[in-house]
């Protein structure tokens, strides 16, 4: 079961803002989903190999090779806010 | 009571790759703010990173240069947290699969060899850099994605000493592998410290302080040399100690709390979808592990038996790769069986004039067969010692050969015996009494008489066989 506290938490980690019939809403429906995901504990497992991937692929890497870079323009371009070549931000440290 | 001090370091250390980690924009310091950048390291949505091939190369090598194990089995995982200089908003990081374990690092520290062990070297990425102005703060996101190690030492160091002789045997041993410039004072080499205090004879840990914000070895030494007295005093005064993160203020010469707003770092890491796994297999590491160069202690045992030098000079010259390699050059062509001679020279004035002139060895100007040249007139006693000091000098900074400076500087000693004779038989004629004292069996009037001929020939006459020449004199008489 999860609590109304921690889809709180899990929301501020996140950034998220919820209003109270978000939060009740939100919290019924994770506690579903993690219902739903809780079916896979009554399987036995013992003979899988752990995973963390899906995709059978391994050691994909590229060659130390430079590319072409954006500008600084372009970059900037849908930045909410720049200074410069800068991208602004609210101060961050008092 | 007596306290133990236990101290653990991480390094953060940037590679020296031409691209970052997971995309082509080439790593140029110097650069506009925001022109090394492109949707992958801007973490626009619908990007897919690829890990730079040279960068896990380097990584390997600098795992298996610290003895570590590498993971057959490893992969990346996201660090999320906020902060503007992550656009992403996480890190591409490794949590439970790190590339290597178990490393260890021997440290020369107060005449004795001790084994630091390295819990991990794993792989992660570098963040932005942040500007604060009065109003807002200002990113620049070049540096953004530039290749990381993370290097992380066991709590083994007992003291801020420690500490620093770990830095720098850290910074000698990447130094060979040419994967990192490794400068504190550029960034491309950051550390952080774990610091507590424990009643002697203790078993558990006591509570850790984390240090941040050190930009120099010698900042990491001064800060912890603080904690250890800011805590001594607390432990002492019987106040509980709080786990925080403190950050050093160089100038004011103590650390001072950073009070987060939020509460324990929640990082949830899991692993990245975007990036599949390595297998790293035997056959791929023992083709990197014949790419390693000699390491410093190695070479160092090597100089020691080829060369015959001490333990002690040995070190001093292994310090670092090039220096080495200008030392071992100028041994080798030494003609001189005693190789001795010329590590003498090495180790003393050479090292003096690089450090007067705040340069390597390697970076002194100076030819290595005229340099061979003057150590033969001092050996051969053409000239003195000391003079060949000042030939040494002035030879880095006019480039002119030994033999040149020798005759300007009428420096030649005066070896010749029947030179000599002229000006002791004066000296013995003026210098009745300590010629008495001499007979009377007082040596050290022999050294006064020594004296007087060397003041009479200006420093030029040869001392040793000026000795012999007034003993005989005397004796025979
Ligand atoms: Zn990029």
């Amino acid at each position: 079961m999860i609590d109304k506290e921690t889809v709180e938490y899990v929301a501020h980690l996140a950034r998220i803002e919820l209003q109270p019939e978000e939060l009740e809403k939100l919290s019924r429906q994770l506690h579903d989903i993690l219902g739903f995901i809780d079916k896979l504990s009554v399987l036995d497992v013992g003979l899988v190999k752990p995973t963390s991937h899906i995709l059978p692929i391994s050691n994909v890497l590229r060659e130390d090779e430079p590319h072409i870079c954006l500008t600084p323009d372009k970059a900037l371009e849908n930045a909410p806010g720049k200074n410069g070549n800068f991208f602004s931000v609210p101060k961050i440290i008092e | 009571m007596k306290y133990q001090t236990v101290i653990g370091l991480e390094v953060h250390l940037q590679l020296n790759t031409k691209t970052k980690a997971f995309c082509g924009c080439a790593i140029d310091f110097g650069k506009t703010p925001n022109s090394g950048v492109c949707p992958v390291c801007l973490g626009f949505p619908g990007t897919l990173p690829v890990y730079n091939k040279e960068a896990l190369n380097s990584a390997i090598k600098l795992a298996l240069a610290f003895s570590c194990e590498i993971q057959e089995h490893t992969k990346f995982d996201r660090k999320n947290y906020f902060y503007p200089d992550l656009p992403k908003n996480y890190q591409i990081s490794q949590f439970d699969l790190p590339l290597s374990r178990n490393g260890y690092l021997d440290i020369a520290s107060g005449g004795k060899t001790k084994r630091i062990g390295i819990t991990r070297v794993h792989l992660e990425e570098d963040a932005g850099k942040l500007i604060h102005e009065t109003s807002s703060s200002l990113v620049d996101f070049n540096r953004t994605g530039v290749p990381l190690l993370e290097i992380v030492s066991e709590p083994d160091l007992s003291s801020p000493q420690e500490a620093f002789d770990y830095l720098t045997s850290l910074k000698n041993i990447i130094g060979y592998l040419d994967v990192s410039d490794c400068d504190m004072e550029k960034g491309s080499l950051r550390c952080d410290a774990n610091i507590s205090l424990r009643p002697e004879g203790a078993k558990e840990l006591g509570v850790k302080t984390e240090l941040k914000n050190m930009n120099s070895f010698k900042g990491v030494k001064d800060a912890l040399a603080f904690e250890v007295s800011r805590q001594t005093e607390l432990l002492e005064a019987g106040q509980p100690m709080t786990q925080e993160t403190r950050l050093w203020d160089a100038e004011k010469s103590e650390t001072v709390s950073m009070r987060s707003k939020e509460g324990a770092k929640d990082y949830r890491y899991f692993p990245d979808p975007d990036l599949t796994v390595f297998i790293i297999d035997r056959e791929m590491v023992s083709r990197i592990k014949t790419q390693l160069p000699e390491l410093p202690r190695e070479k160092m045992q090597r100089f020691m038996r080829d060369y015959g030098l001490s333990e002690y000079d040995a070190k001093i010259l292994v310090n670092s790769k090039k220096d080495a390699q200008f030392a071992e050059d100028c041994i080798q062509k030494y003609p001189e069986k005693d190789k001795k001679i010329m590590v003498n020279w090495l180790i003393g004035p050479l090292l003096s004039e690089a450090n007067a002139r705040k340069l390597n060895l390697y970076e002194l100007n100076i030819d290595k067969e005229e340099l061979i040249n003057l150590i033969g007139f001092v050996e051969n006693q053409s000239i003195s010692h000391l003079s060949a000091k000042l030939v040494l000098t002035q030879m880095i900074d006019s480039q002119k050969p030994a033999v040149l400076l020798i005759k300007e500087n009428n420096m030649l000693q005066i070896s010749d015996t029947t030179a000599l004779e002229e000006i002791i038989a004066g000296v013995i004629l003026e210098n009745e009494k300590s010629v008495s004292s001499f007979k009377a069996g007082k040596t050290n009037a022999l050294m006064f008489l020594v004296g007087q001929v060397m003041k009479k020939s200006a420093g030029k006459a040869n001392p040793k066989v000026v000795g012999e020449l007034i003993k005989r004199r005397l004796t025979d008489a």
